[in-house]
């Protein structure tokens, strides 16, 4: 019964992916230091060690006899390099990846802090997004800033625990994994649309981005995970008491999150006509994207504990 | 296709939503200028509104049709051959 729990514990030490000099405001390029720092055998990065290496010009050692091997492997590894780049290009086309390495770059003193957040709300004071230059801080300096690694983490955590429950039922099959997995992904994707068409028709000018919508979609799934989890424990009376819990820690934590971002302070350009219908209308998403969450925490979990 | 076992949720795959999304950009892509949209208020020569910053919502729904429209018009035709196919083929 402790599988998962342990599964989601061992998941976060693997953020520490960084030394703490923080020259760069992302990321140290740690594929050389780490290996030289901390040696091969280091258990967090054991399965990154062999591969970290292999960056871009990696000289191929000639220690075949034969040259035509040589040149065949000289061939190989430039034909790789021209397919890395090119999919490096087409990649870059659809999404920003240094957008999406903003996310990603997450520390275990802010996975920690956050989580604590999103299970209790209430006591946060300061619920700003700092700024730097004009460029928001990363998670790792602002606890404050949505991230993509809890969500994904999640999501994982959550499919996992979700196949244990189904097991537990003798409900289990492969393909039921797959279809919860996917029924999830659609409700994060249907919902993210939404609040995107309605801020869209709203000309709400928030500086949310899609990665944003998508990072605050996901940390419903940490409310998930602990629902089912107390839905296992305790029965069906503990799924019912964890559910209006997380809810609530839920809708406060969307409310106040996105308050921030979507209801702007009254500038220069709100006095007139319409201020007060756009305001409302702000109000209306925030509160309905808050409204949103316990519903689709109901509908994807209830039939796991019965 | 049956779900295996009775689930009180509605089980999306990431296909079905792909046909909804297909179904409703359809949808979206045959409202006829002329004969309909002028019709009702929600031409393209009627979304002139006041020139404020606030466009509203009705001059924003009738933009995004028309842009929908106007991108979509293409390659709905390449994508609705392509689900007609595989229709006729795996049913």
């Amino acid at each position: 019964m402790d599988l998962p729990h342990q599964g989601y514990r061992a998941n976060k030490p693997r953020a520490r992916a960084a030394p703490p000099t923080a020259d760069s405001i992302l990321f140290d390029d740690t594929s050389s230091a780490a290996l030289n720092n901390q040696g091969y055998y280091t258990p967090a990065y054991n399965m990154a060690g062999p591969s970290n290496d292999m960056q871009g010009g990696a000289v191929p050692n000639n220690v075949f006899a034969d040259p035509m091997a040589n040149a065949a492997m000289m061939y190989g590894s430039s034909i790789a390099n021209q397919g890395k780049d090119m999919v490096n290009k087409e990649i870059s086309r659809f999404m920003s990846v240094n957008k999406l390495k903003y996310f990603f770059a997450v520390d275990t003193r802010y996975v920690l802090k956050k989580l604590m957040i999103l299970m209790f709300p209430y006591t946060h004071q300061d619920w700003e997004v700092r700024y730097h230059r004009d460029a928001p801080l990363t998670p790792r300096q602002d606890v404050n800033a949505p991230d993509l690694y809890i969500p994904t983490m999640a999501f994982i955590t959550y499919i996992l625990l979700a196949g244990m429950a189904l097991g537990i039922q003798k409900r289990f099959s492969p393909e039921v994994l797959g279809l919860c997995a996917s029924t999830a992904l659609v409700w994060v994707i249907i919902e993210v649309l939404l609040m995107l068409l309605s801020l869209y028709l709203l000309t709400v000018h928030s500086d949310l981005s899609t990665f944003d919508l998508i990072a605050y979609s996901g940390y419903k799934y940490v409310g998930m995970i602990f629902t089912v989890l107390c839905g296992l424990l305790f029965g069906s009376d503990g799924y019912y008491v964890a559910l209006a819990w997380s809810s609530c820690a839920l809708m406060f934590f969307i409310v106040r999150s996105l308050k921030m971002k979507i209801l702007p302070s009254l500038s220069s350009d709100s006095i007139g006509t319409g201020p007060s219908a756009k305001h409302q209308f702000r109000l209306y998403i925030t509160v309905a994207t808050a409204l949103f969450q316990p519903i689709v925490i109901y509908w994807l979990t209830s039939h796991l504990v019965r | 296709r049956m779900l295996p076992s009775r689930e009180e949720n509605m089980a999306f795959t990431l296909y079905s939503l792909i046909q909804a999304a297909i179904l409703c950009v359809n949808a979206v892509a045959v409202l006829h200028e002329e004969r309909f949209l002028s019709k009702i208020g929600w031409g393209v020569d009627q979304s002139v509104g006041g020139f404020g910053d606030e466009p509203g919502v009705k001059v924003q729904l009738m933009n995004l049709v028309r842009s929908v429209r106007t991108v979509m018009r293409v390659p709905l035709i390449a994508v609705n051959a392509v689900c007609i196919v595989l229709l006729l083929l795996f049913g």
